[in-house]
């Protein structure tokens, strides 16, 4: 199926995914309006989430199957297998969310289930950003994911640090806002233009990467997404964010937000900057610098959620390492978004079954003798931190080893060997859970009669843990997934394009300088 | 299906059906499941010694896809170096079974399931001829054994398992770094993307400076695993902390994947650099290093687990030397080393295990005059010290001997210093041996002691055996070895014959 996107049945046709979000989301709304003081009512809506979330996936997978795509340039939406794949990642992590919280909203009575509406608005908005074509709806899918998620970590208003949580991650995300709207401006001011394809033609062909405009721009893009993806030193406020947020939503954060925000800089870095300027060399850095910065930090926490949170940073630093890879390392980010996804999203329900008002007090030394009394539980525990830690048998070592394939065949050896080392340091922080839960001793005979998970939860759990252990011996499905996906993701080939003839090109290509 | 087809997946897959069966069953069941999963294992194993061709080469391979779409393939085969590995492996695991049946006390299903999914790993190791499939053996060991001594281990258990874990970990990534870079650097030479042993064999030469580092990576992984001194510091901790089984699997299996990754990859792979002068100065004096150091410091040990753990860095000190003298002597002795202790250091293991089960202490003080109480048990000491010492008529003679007759060769200076480590091996393990079996019976608490079980005679009698076995009529064990042998130094040397003296 192929669209013409300046024909607006088509155009209808490319944003079906979105346009019915968007109604479902509504109408979710509307329920909520109309029933929102029992648990019951709580349920409803969270059903009516799940519903929601299943429709819009059939959506994707309709445009999917009928192989769509662009006729010509893709013009503010792109129609490509990278979209489609991300959308399901999205959609995936929000449904994942939606079944680990029924339990963690009564428990924790957080009666309001605005909750869903808003995660189902954050998931719109990731959705624009994935599949944006274009800086400014870009720009757009990220305020609206950022706001919805900015209430959602401040969901339970009764706690002094969830209202810390959610302030903070509002002043540094307007922050991060403002930059990457700055820069967006002044790639505009140097372009003409805000369609990512445009922008990489005026690289390739007229020598725009040597305007000093320009470069500004690309820097303060990237320090927008660096906010948006918690890479230091860009990283300050995603712990205390991630501390005070209800534990599913910091599930979500770890996984979709992130997922978002790095979707949209990956299509960025290899539709629009090629292999222009130096933005290899700035990636690299942060990725340098995110590694080892969440690595340290983390192997010193002792509160079980805010190590998380600091591995979720470190995460990012792996997953830079696949942004500066280019284009072979797309196919590496989606394998790894996937694997990481499932594990993050079931270490954090472990956690939310865990603790009772307020997780952030579980210390690693509080899950000493789990294995006896939840010997199940600690497996599943066991196994997301060892996919974490990125062991083999577990998908996290298959994402690991994907990226290091990437990295290295690019080149990027220094890269892949600060990968490797930090992956031996975390082994420091995400070992001692496993030895807690299975080598020390119950504090109390009571000490953890307190968690428990209901059958939804379980089986979920049970769900992500096999799909860790399957990804993590037969890949190769997820690995095909991967790869026709990442390649669907690629420069506008310069000659396709009527473009504003380009002037005679003065400067040479600058191409490697950052190799 | 004939037996060569299916023995060596049957081998890695029975063990882990045997670690479910485990969970199907009630839990006092447990260790009787082991057993018998472990015997069998041993029983379908031990054909294998007599269908091996020692000169055909690679054999009983199987080689199925796995992920075709990075070229990975599920491809197994056994030469004269895996055999003799994969033997002492199933032979050692049914005694570590029966040899915990009465050390482990708790969480007994865990126990078993655990030490047959060890199985399946370090056999994994011995029969992988994919770099990928080997990685993945190569850790998923690590982890068995990391909760084998964090939860079955002693009062520093934690630590132990940890800094285990850390130094393997280390070195093993930093492998995982190196077969990706000779996979890349084979692909980008011949355009196919393929982890195969004898692919990457073919295609990793004339890999330029990259070689060096490639070499170090190996290099690392395995000298940490051997282990090599200095990197040696994790072995005592991990030894003493451990059950009497660890430390019998840990001694005897182990530590023998690290000289056979240099046997199997870090040497062929990289000849060149391997027997660069240079590097070949630098091991050799490691390897002395180890073997005097370890023994010296073993002769100071009051413990007598730590003893032995420190006379396994001697040990495989002489193994390192055996390799990297590269003569057939040398390496036929390594080999043969490498099985002698197995089963002498498996045996001291286990008798320290049998000494702490009775007197809930391993210190050699606390002990004396042991023979005229339990007189079997000390016997059964005696035989396994004087095989760990090397005296002529037992095992340890015969593999060491060779050692030092081919070393000598080529490097005699440390074939010379070498050969003090024996003298020192006997100034450890004869005194501590004093001190145990001798010496006037003073204390109360030694003069009940019971002699050993019928369960426990089970457990020794096959090792004791071995030993005199190996020592009176290695021929069996040589012959079989002496194919494989040739062809590592013929596979090593001719792009060395200048760079060698």
């Amino acid at each position: 199926m192929t669209l013409d996107l300046s024909n607006y049945a088509d155009l209808m046709r490319a944003l079906s995914p979105e346009s019915l979000l968007t109604i479902l989301a509504m109408l979710v709304l509307v329920i909520v309006a109309w029933r929102h003081r029992t648990v019951t009512d709580l349920r409803i809506a969270g059903w009516a989430t799940l519903v929601s979330l299943g429709a819009t996936a059939a959506v994707v997978w309709w445009l999917w199957w009928n192989t769509a795509s662009v006729e010509g340039i893709a013009q503010m939406i792109a129609v490509d297998d990278f979209r489609f794949v991300t959308d399901w990642i999205f959609l995936g992590a929000a449904a994942l969310t939606v079944l680990f919280s029924f339990r963690y909203l009564e428990r924790e009575q957080l009666l309001a289930p605005e909750y869903y509406p808003l995660l189902l608005f954050a998931v719109l908005g990731m959705m624009l950003i994935g599949g944006g074509e274009d800086l400014m709806v870009i720009f757009l899918g990220l305020e609206l994911m950022s706001i919805s998620v900015y209430v959602l970590a401040g969901f339970n208003r009764r706690s002094p640090r969830a209202a810390e949580a959610a302030l903070k991650y509002f002043l540094l995300g307007a922050f991060a806002s403002a930059f990457l709207l700055y820069g967006i401006a002044l790639i505009y001011g140097a372009t003409g233009t805000t369609n990512l394809s445009f922008i990489g033609v005026q690289v390739q062909t007229l020598g725009v990467a040597h305007m000093p405009l320009f470069l500004i721009g690309v820097g303060l893009l990237l320090v927008g997404f660096g906010f948006k993806v918690a890479a230091v030193p860009f990283h300050m406020w995603a712990p205390d964010v991630y501390d005070g947020a209800p534990t599913p939503i910091t599930g979500f954060m770890a996984t979709g937000v992130k997922a978002a925000a790095f979707a949209a800089l990956f299509r960025v870095v290899i539709e629009s900057l090629g292999d222009a300027g130096g933005w290899h060399l700035i990636i690299s850095g942060l990725a340098v610098a995110t590694m080892i910065g969440g690595n340290l930090i983390a192997l010193a926490q002792r509160s079980v959620k805010r190590m998380l949170a600091y591995s979720s940073v470190a995460h990012a630093g792996y997953l830079l390492v696949a942004v500066v890879s280019g284009s072979s390392g797309s196919a590496a980010f989606i394998f790894y978004l996937v694997a990481y996804g499932i594990t993050t999203i079931a270490a954090f329900a472990l956690l939310a079954a865990k603790g009772k008002g307020g997780e952030s007090d579980v210390r690693i030394d509080d899950l000493s003798g789990l294995s006896t009394s939840r010997p199940w539980l600690s497996l599943a525990l066991t196994v997301a931190m060892l996919s974490l830690l990125g062991f083999p048998g577990t998908a996290g070592f298959m994402g690991k080893w994907y990226i290091l394939v990437a990295a290295l065949s690019q080149g990027h050896t220094g890269l892949a060997i600060v990968l490797v080392l930090t992956s031996v340091a975390s082994a420091g922080y995400y070992l001692p859970v496993v030895m807690a839960m299975y080598m020390k001793p119950a504090t109390h005979a009571e000490a953890h009669t307190s968690m428990v998970l209901d059958g939804l939860g379980r089986a979920t759990l049970a769900v992500a843990v096999a799909a860790i252990l399957w990804f993590g011996v037969a890949p190769d499905r997820l690995f095909d997934l991967s790869r026709t996906s990442g390649a669907s993701l690629h420069a506008a080939p310069a000659m396709a394009l009527d473009a504003p003839a380009p002037a005679p090109a003065t400067a040479a290509p600058e191409a490697t300088t950052a190799r | 299906m004939t037996y060569d087809a299916w023995i060596l997946p049957a081998l890695l897959v029975w063990p882990l059906m045997g670690a479910a069966l485990l969970y199907l069953a009630p839990a006092s069941r447990s260790k009787v499941l082991a057993l018998v999963v472990s015997v069998i294992e041993f029983g379908i194993s031990v054909p294998l010694w007599w269908r091996f061709a020692p000169a055909a080469g690679m054999q009983f391979a199987v080689d199925w896809a796995w992920i075709p779409a990075w070229g990975i393939r599920f491809h197994l085969g056994l030469d004269g170096i895996s055999l003799f590995m994969v033997l002492l492996t199933t032979f050692l695991v049914p005694l570590s079974v029966l040899g915990s049946w009465t050390y482990i006390t708790k969480r007994e299903r865990g126990f078993y399931a655990l030490l047959l999914v060890l199985t399946t790993g370090m056999l994994g190791v011995f029969v992988s001829l994919d770099l990928f499939l080997f990685y993945v053996m190569w850790e998923v060991m690590l982890i068995p054994m990391y909760f084998i001594i964090g939860i079955w281990g002693g009062d520093n258990r934690i630590y132990a398992a940890i800094k285990f874990f850390i130094y393997t970990f280390l070195g093993s990534l930093l492998m995982l770094v190196a077969i990706l870079g000779l996979y890349l650097h084979a692909a980008k030479a011949t355009g196919t993307y393929s982890f195969d042993y004898d692919f990457l064999l073919a295609n990793g030469t004339h890999l330029g400076p990259a070689a060096f580092w490639f070499f170090a990576a190996f290099f690392l992984a395995f000298a940490i695993k051997v282990p090599m001194f200095p990197l040696h510091t994790w072995l005592p901790d991990a030894h003493v902390e451990a059950p009497t089984a660890g430390s019998v699997i840990l001694a005897g299996v182990l530590l023998k994947m690290g000289t056979y990754g240099f046997l199997r990859f870090a040497l062929p792979f990289f000849p060149q650099v391997a027997m660069n002068p240079t590097i070949v100065a630098v091991v050799v004096t490691l390897s002395v290093i180890g073997i005097i150091y370890g023994g010296l410091v073993a002769m100071v040990q009051p413990d007598f687990k730590k003893l032995v753990a420190y006379s396994s860095v001697a040990h495989l000190g002489f193994v390192m030397l055996g390799i990297w003298a590269l003569t057939l002597q040398s390496v036929q002795g390594a080999l043969l080393v490498m099985i002698n202790h197995g089963i002498s250091t498996g045996a001291l293991f286990f008798l320290a295990g049998m000494l702490y089960e009775r007197r809930h202490t391993r210190l050699l003080d606390a002990f004396g005059g042991l023979a005229r109480v339990v007189p079997l048990l000390a016997a059964a000491l005696t035989i396994a010290s004087l095989s760990s010492v090397g005296l002529p008529g037992t095992n340890g003679f015969i593999g060491e001997f060779l050692i030092l007759i081919g070393a000598f060769k080529t490097y005699p200076v440390a074939a010379i210093i070498s050969t003090t480590g024996v003298i020192v091996a006997a100034m450890y393990l004869l005194p501590a041996l004093q001190k145990i079996i001798y010496n006037p019976l003073t204390k109360a608490e030694n003069q009940k002691l019971l002699d050993l079980s019928p369960r426990e005679l089970i457990v020794l009698v096959p090792l004791l055996a071995a030993i005199v076995w190996i020592g009176v009529y290695p021929r069996p064990f040589l012959s079989r070895m002496e194919p494989a042998a040739q062809h590592l130094i013929d596979t090593v040397r001719p792009q060395t014959t200048t760079a060698v003296r």
